[in-house]
């Protein structure tokens, strides 16, 4: 869980991405990291309260033709919105990863006739907070203003999506930040961790890539590749929004229009082929010289749309998705103290179904944790769950669903996350029946689709002892 | 990053409209409750805060704070191990706990008509702990992963630890809160009972709910669970050592083949809001004119005007209850020496304790605090944060109520006066991060592209 600003220790560690980029704007996530974010929210996304909430949602269809979803609420004085376009850094070329990755820093850095400083000036004097990111399958933007600010807020996000100006002093300045990030990172266990899975699972696959590039890549991105990017994965038909907060639908409307209405109608995207990640029931091996070897881990999981995604989401959920009694956590950290992090989740990219999970553990006794966690999810294949654990999972999940939904962010997040995956407007009515659903036999039954082949890719960085690897890091090194 | 730590660090709150909701009591046996009513969700969270932290450690002990907040997790007479966990879990639940150096807290997120449910077993959990070395043992090893995990395996990671340590040369703030390794190592069962005896009583204890439940509701079911629990230690004044006035420099250096990056921070001893409001709202203000994002005095001198660093920022601790830091942090960009980037670094914190912040800087950094204030609103574990964190450092209540508006009235005198008597060289602990060449163990180039990011 996030830590007070004192740099508290915590019970567990928040599950994912570790501690706070720092103390610096303009950070970047680590790649692999920014695939395992991507990839929570997906899985976190089938949830929601009791009754009420589709009636709560509208559909907004501007008078232009653009749609969002809007939950209306006047509670507190402001308006939070979510964006999304679709493609993301697995649009950036083979040889130029962290395009995407720039770009999306470089949208809030000066814009129409806004150079970077006064754009900046301009959300700072209102306190409005807008910024973009990209990950593996999209670029998404998050605006928050204060509803008495929502004029010139909107206005700002209508420049940056429609006019970004890619002035060379920004972009010089922006991507001395994100190679600080970079080198920042270099020797970073888990970062190498989740870079090597990812260049060992999908070679000559935009997946493979790190998504805020390399420390090769970034310094030959040009500021036509910048805006060459924006131009082509800026449009209006991959672009999803969810709006919550003091604005209404009458209001919303004519705003849809002005923020993205001057976006082009289409996408002009790079087909991303499917693509199985390889390297299964390999090992492969980073030596750093730390004193705890961070682990990545990862096999073929289930596509979001596939209709048995949710038995198997409840499935992970035994296995290493419950904070405090997953199999996982029961087997690596309580019994044995080997780890104070152990997890995992499925990983449903728009072209790949992962499975993914991860641990740090101390160089010795490495060996002994990856053995548990692979006989641990073989197990569980083999064997299944008793009844009781598979009806306190269900119990978990279908309980903790409206703790999704307590704050204007995180409702606006999820009603994004459910357009992207095409779930419909209905979902959070729907969900929770789909997870009560789930019987003993749909368990089975994913269990035995995912034995077809249950190999693990194990990506370890530090010095284990008592491990062979057996194949070397991708050739990208992290 | 900094203004993230800008609000969990200091306080949050007011439409008027909602700061009037919050209520306050006391139980009979001593235990504070804050109730904050928000209903857009029919979600609550609770916690209950312990007036303990690392800093309340004794010497050669350290850690055992947060050793004990793992091993509450363990079971007691009424509910073995794992039954609370399971409890929670079933209920669709999430819980944590986390420790600092003034606190320990421990919270469940629920659907709202559980809430009763969680108190019963927290309540029952603050003196009814039961412990065995079957237990204890394991969970030291997790602690020890925990450790390597947050700083053994990270050389920014052990300098800042480092730093912390030379800042405070008399009060316990110095030490980890995690620990050092070897007195880790040499904590066990009894050290863990006795320090629970000593602190975990409902009169050092404070319950803070938010979400959709009334200030009347709470204070029955508190009544019901915490007010049985029987004190069963009186506390003393949290007198700690304190800081002397200090008079010399520090400066640490840390030098690592791990480094890609070098850094340079310095963090400056500086009061908190509980002892001085009036200098800590403008320690907050100056922090938002310094540090404040892209608009921040020294991103924009630093990084964009000068081009000398990569990033740069600025962060002010001012929850604590004893004296407490402020911190500036720079990178460099390759071709710029650490010395040239120091030097422009000093120039500019000079700048401003000499003229103090423009007019603009000044509004920018207010506006984006009291807006800071409104949007923490918008999250009730914020606000329970907020509130929890504020009593457990000897703030109350009302010392959050007024926050915003005490940041309204700062005027740039008082920010450039903070500046001039606070970011003064003996008061700093200035750290550097450096890059060293690895040595390498087999000089042949074929490893090396390994190494490339």
């Amino acid at each position: 869980m996030s830590v007070a600003a004192t740099g508290a220790a915590g019970r567990l560690p928040p599950r994912m991405g570790g501690r706070s980029p720092g103390l610096f704007l303009k950070t970047r996530l680590p790649t692999i990291l920014a695939l395992v974010l991507a990839v929570m929210t997906i899985a976190l996304a089938p949830v929601t309260p009791a009754q009420s909430q589709t009636t709560r949602i509208q559909r907004v269809v501007s008078p232009g033709g653009i749609e969002a979803w809007l939950v209306h609420d006047t509670t507190l004085p402001l308006v939070a919105m979510e964006v999304a376009f679709i493609g993301g850094a697995a649009q950036d070329p083979a040889d130029k990863p962290g395009i995407a990755s720039l770009m999306a820093s470089l949208l809030d850095e000066g814009a129409g006739d806004l150079d970077a400083r006064t754009f900046q000036d301009r959300m700072a004097e209102k306190a409005i907070e807008l910024r973009f990111d990209a990950s593996r399958d999209m670029v998404s933007g998050s605006l928050r203003t204060l509803s008495e600010n929502t004029a010139p807020a909107f206005e700002l996000m209508r420049l940056a999506v429609t006019a970004p100006r890619f002035d060379d002093e920004a972009v010089e300045r922006i991507r001395q930040g994100q190679l600080a990030g970079l080198r920042r990172r270099m020797n970073d266990p888990s970062t190498l961790a989740s870079l090597g899975w990812s260049a060992t699972a999908f070679p000559n696959h935009p997946y493979g890539r790190p998504v805020a590039g390399t420390l090769e890549s970034v310094p030959t991105i040009s500021r036509a590749d910048l805006a060459g990017f924006a131009t082509r994965t800026l449009a209006r038909d991959n672009l999803k929004i969810a709006v919550v907060g003091d604005i209404d639908a009458a209001a919303l409307g004519p705003a849809l229009d002005q923020m993205f209405g001057a976006l082009p109608a289409k996408a002009q995207l790079t087909p991303v082929p499917d693509v199985v990640p390889q390297g299964l029931g390999t090992t492969v091996v980073k030596e750093l010289d730390v004193p705890q070897t961070s682990v990545i881990f990862g096999g073929i999981g289930l596509m979001r749309d596939d209709p048995d995604f949710i038995p198997a989401f409840v499935l992970n959920h035994m296995l290493g998705g419950s904070a405090f009694s997953s199999r996982l956590f029961k087997e690596v950290r309580e019994k044995r103290g080997l780890a104070y992090s152990v997890y995992s989740h499925l990983a449903p990219l728009d072209h790949a179904a992962l499975i993914l999970g991860g641990t740090a553990t101390k160089n010795d006794r490495t060996a002994e944790s990856i053995e548990l966690i692979r006989a641990e999810y073989l197990k569980l294949l083999t064997d299944g769950p008793s009844a009781e654990e598979l009806e306190d999972a269900k119990s978990y999940l279908i309980g903790s669903f409206a703790l999704r939904f307590d704050s204007s962010a995180k409702v606006a997040s999820q009603l994004l996350q459910i357009q992207i995956d095409n779930l419909g407007i209905d979902y959070i009515d729907r969900r929770n029946a789909l997870v009560a659903a789930v019987t003993l036999d749909d368990i089975r039954r994913v269990a035995a689709r995912l034995r077809e082949d249950p190999a693990l890719l194990f990506s370890l960085v530090g010095k284990p002892t008592g491990i062979t690897p057996t194949a070397i890091p991708g050739a990208q090194g992290g | 990053m900094s203004a993230v730590m800008l609000i969990a660090a200091s306080l949050a709150s007011n439409t008027p409209a909602r700061a009037a909701d919050v209520a306050e009591f006391t139980l009979d046996n001593g235990m504070q409750v804050v109730v904050v009513p928000d209903h857009r969700a029919p979600v609550v969270t609770h916690m209950v805060w312990y007036r303990v932290g690392s800093a309340d450690e004794q010497a050669g002990k350290s850690g055992i704070a947060h050793f004990l907040e793992h091993l509450m997790f363990k079971g007691t007479e009424k509910h073995p191990v794992g039954e609370f966990s399971q409890v929670v879990g079933k209920l669709g639940g999430q819980e944590n706990a986390f420790t600092s150096q003034d606190y320990t807290a421990y919270f469940q997120r629920v659907a709202k008509e559980h809430l009763g449910r969680v108190m019963e077993f927290e309540a029952d959990r603050m003196t009814g702990l039961v412990l065995t070395d079957e237990v204890v043992l394991p969970e030291r090893d997790v602690v020890l992963e925990e450790r390597r995990m947050r700083t053994d395996n990270d050389p920014a990671a052990q300098l800042s630890e480092a730093s912390q340590a030379a800042m405070f040369v008399n009060h316990p703030y110095g030490h980890p809160i995690i620990g050092w390794e070897d007195e880790i190592r040499d904590l066990n069962r009894e050290d863990a009972l006795a320090f629970y005896k000593r602190f975990y009583t409902p009169n050092n204890a404070i319950l803070v709910v938010a979400g959709d439940v009334e200030p009347d509701e709470v204070k029955k079911l508190a009544d019901a669970t915490y007010g049985k629990v029987e004190r069963r230690a009186e506390t003393a004044p949290r007198e700690r050592p304190q800081e002397p006035t200090p008079r010399a420099e520090r400066r640490l250096v840390l030098a690592d083949p791990r480094v890609g990056q070098p850094s340079l921070s310095r963090a400056y001893l500086v009061p908190s809001y509980r002892m001085d409001k009036p200098d800590s709202v403008a320690l907050d203000v100056l922090a938002q004119v310094l540090g404040g994002g892209s608009t921040g005095r020294l991103y924009r001198t630093l990084v964009v005007d000068k081009g000398l660093a990569a990033n740069a920022g600025a962060w002010y601790q001012s929850t604590a209850l004893d004296a407490t830091r402020f911190g500036v942090s720079v990178s460099p960009r390759p071709a710029v020496t650490m010395e040239a980037l120091e030097t422009a670094l000093d120039e500019a914190i000079g700048t401003l304790a000499k003229d103090g912040p423009d007019a603009g800087e000044l509004e920018r950094a207010k506006t984006r605090l009291v807006a800071e204030a409104i949007y923490a609103q918008d999250n009730q574990a914020t606000l329970a944060r907020i509130y929890g964190a504020a009593l457990t450092t000897g703030s109350t209540a009302e010392d959050v109520k007024i926050w915003p508006d005490m940041v309204k009235q700062v005027t740039a005198e008082q920010v450039r006066d903070v500046a001039r008597r606070y970011l003064v060289p003996a008061r700093a602990v200035t750290s550097e991060l450096r890059q060293v060449a690895p040595q390498p163990t087999n000089p042949q180039p074929a490893s090396q592209p390994e190494k490339r990011s």
